[in-house]
């Protein structure tokens, strides 16, 4: 049997969506009143961010087919599920994000070169975590879901206002590391919030292989307070982090999301999608699509769209230019680099085998 | 007053405790109960729940918050039950906590210590007795420590918590029990312990760890009534390696035999010689010889006084590298 034709049984839990695919605000008794305090000029920053990292998509893929990157995460489509959420934080809230939360990085003030500069090779992370109050990105799926989870313990036990994000995607609900993450933090009723991209694939393996039940469903067995919004509707992504995070700064406990979203993109720059998904699916989503669908509420409201679209493409095109300006030029690491923070304190092996290194390559220089 | 080697660690984690209000200890059974050893023995009634963390059993999950705990600004100090139950949390060890500080290009420490009761010769089922230390120092980014004294369990333990970079802290389980009239009370500034030379000898240098330690300070009885004269190294820190302590005194002794209870292909032993022949190879009159458990997983335990190195092993290798001396000498005359 494909696994392409799994069924998953029907959630217990509803989805909420504010906005229909046609711009069409939905009421919601339970998660409106998160959404009072945003303004026109707020939904119109969301359009700006959402552009922009739409734009930092496309120049990022189109850097890594020049050799720029060895290689990109493509985060098309996933923008409302990541800036709703983001936005929706305070900024000293403790956010510990997959490889793929360009989105959650650049809301928080990272440059786009510096976000980059890691897809290049050319450093280990892009951003100061102490700065952003971003942890480093994580590769290995899941395992940062316990950091987050241990962040969480360490604000409850020092009674801090703060809230731990943990963001991850559907593929990572299947990890033991996020399961146990959920485990702890529900033990200690830490304040943790797990944000589940449900993005439908993990590479090639459709979301139907990690869950048989909605992810959502899983999460509220562990007695986690759970919602489960359309993650391409960038109110209700907005409005259910709120509930979270409000749920946690009461000193309730942990909370779990399922933002139901889709990659519309590759896996990455070295996947191919057309290996294992059919174009209809693609298709039947791009129907759905989280900026699109922002304009046409704006629309809706009455503002002045055109005017807001000018500003966003304003700002991309910013974002564009100083971006590729500072990759192609990008220096690449001395090679001091390579023995530097390998230990925070004296290691005297490491600094032996540097000071080799560095007298082996100093032998060369000058000669012929 | 005498003490154990249990109550020195358990002195030395209270000591850490008390001195620094984000040390904060976290394991399976460790507060309630005090810890399946009794390590921890008391402390939660002292210090709290909160600074002495009774955790849900997954071992990824201890080691995995710790290191969300120090991101936060913690100095955690996390309980491994036994040995062979650190293996599940093998990714948030060595991709996790030895990498963060690389990855975060030097903006987050991780002064996160692992402790884990470790090696055989207790009688146990299966994975209470296992000797993982080579994964460790082969994973840049961490640092290992395993003390065999009671005197150093103290201070090496405030060593570690104290220190910036993660430790992996072996504990000489099947020696908890050793007893020592020395203070404790000393903690050195250094980053990581030196090798120390417990005995000094002129013949041959025996080098140690952990449990081992004992038994070879046992060989160089029994080499002394002998007429040989054995050097015995507790190296202490397995990373960084303190080679040079070793080097010098093998450049006294020209022979070298390595003892850990840990395998034998790709072990410490094998570093270890292989380092010594390249600094010490013109000093050298025998091949630097091992002696290990064997390549098999550890033994059921009616089987493991044959898989731990004793005093009959060691004895042989030492005879192996003097006879080989003695011969060349009688040919030299």
């Amino acid at each position: 049997m494909s696994t392409q034709h799994i069924d998953v049984a029907a959630g217990c839990l509803p989805t909420h969506q504010l906005l229909n695919v046609d711009g069409k605000r939905i009421p919601d008794e339970e998660l409106d009143h998160h959404l009072k305090d945003l303004k026109e000029a707020d939904l119109a920053d969301f359009l700006r961010d959402m552009v922009v990292l739409r734009r930092m998509d496309n120049e990022a893929t189109a850097l890594q087919r020049q050799g720029q990157l060895g290689l990109w995460a493509p985060l098309l489509g996933q923008e409302a599920a990541q800036i709703g959420s983001v936005r929706a934080t305070n900024d000293d809230d403790f956010i510990f994000p997959s490889y793929r939360e360009h989105g959650v990085a650049w809301a928080r003030g990272v440059q786009a070169e510096d976000l980059l500069s890691v897809w290049r090779g050319a450093q280990a992370s892009g951003w100061d975590p102490n700065e952003v109050n971003i942890a480093c990105q994580q590769i290995v799926i899941g395992s940062q879901a316990l950091h987050a989870a241990g962040y969480g313990m360490g604000i409850k036990f020092d009674g801090g206002e703060q809230v731990s994000v943990a963001y991850f995607g559907d593929g990572a609900t299947s990890q033991g590391d996020v399961n146990e993450a959920m485990v702890f933090a529900a033990s200690y009723q830490a304040p943790v919030l797990f944000f589940c991209q449900n993005n439908q694939w993990a590479i090639s393996e459709p979301v139907a292989l990690q869950s048989r039940t909605h992810i959502a469903d899983r999460a509220h067995g562990f007695g986690l307070k759970t919602w489960r919004v359309d993650g391409n509707d960038i109110l209700a992504v907005y409005a259910a982090t709120k509930a979270a995070l409000a749920h946690a700064r009461h000193g309730l406990g942990p909370t779990f999301i399922e933002a139901v979203t889709y990659r519309m993109g590759s896996h990455t720059t070295a996947d191919d999608p057309t290996r294992y998904r059919k174009s209809e699916q693609l298709e039947e989503w791009k129907a759905k699509d989280p900026i699109d669908r922002l304009v046409k509420y704006l629309h809706e409201m009455g503002a002045d769209v055109q005017s807001y679209e000018q500003r966003a493409q304003n700002a991309a095109d910013e974002m564009a230019a100083k971006l590729r300006t500072a990759i192609t030029t990008m220096e690449d690491p001395k090679v001091e680099e390579l023995f530097t923070n390998v230990y925070a304190e004296p290691h005297e092996p490491t600094e032996r085998a540097a000071k080799n290194y560095l007298d082996y390559l100093a032998e060369f220089e000058g000669g012929e | 007053m005498a003490t154990t080697m249990l109550k020195a660690l358990n002195k030395s984690l209270h000591d850490a405790l008390s001195e620094d209000d984000k040390v904060i200890l976290l394991g399976e059974d460790i507060g309630t109960l005090g810890g399946v050893f009794r390590v921890t023995d008391g402390l939660k009634a002292e210090f709290g729940e909160h600074r002495v963390v009774d955790t849900p059993l997954a071992e990824s999950g201890i080691v995995g918050t710790a290191i969300g705990l120090a991101y936060r600004g913690y100095r955690p100090v996390v309980e491994i039950q036994f040995d062979g139950f650190t293996y599940p949390a093998f990714d948030q060890l060595v991709s996790q906590l030895a990498k963060l500080h690389y990855r975060s290009r030097g903006r987050v420490k991780l002064p996160v210590t692992v402790r884990i009761p470790y090696g055989g010769g207790i009688g146990s089922p299966e994975h209470h007795s296992e000797s993982p230390e080579a994964y460790f120092a082969h994973t840049a980014g961490l640092r290992v420590f395993a003390p065999s004294s009671v005197e150093d369990a103290y201070a090496m333990l405030r060593q570690a918590i104290t220190c910036d970079d993660p430790v992996i802290f072996f504990e000489p389980k099947r020696r908890y029990h050793e007893k020592s009239d020395a203070e404790l009370g000393e903690v050195p500034p250094d980053a990581s312990p030196k090798a120390k030379v417990i005995r000094s000898g002129t013949d041959v240098t025996v080098v140690g760890y952990g449990p081992t330690t004992y038994t070879l300070i046992d060989a160089a009885m029994a080499a002394e009534d002998e007429g040989t004269s054995l050097e015995v190294i507790d190296l202490r820190s397995l990373d960084p390696l303190d080679f040079d302590t070793v080097a010098q005194s093998v450049q006294r002794t020209g022979k070298l035999v390595v003892v850990h209870e840990a395998s034998r292909t790709s072990g410490l032993g094998a570093e270890i010689c292989a380092e010594i022949t390249e600094r010490c190879f013109d000093y050298l009159e025998h091949a630097p010889l091992r002696v290990t458990g064997f390549d098999v997983p550890y033994p059921p335990s009616r089987l493991e006084s044959h898989h731990l190195p004793d005093l009959d092993r060691v004895m042989h290798a030492v005879d192996t590298v003097m006879r080989h001396h003695e011969a060349s000498k009688g040919a030299a005359q």
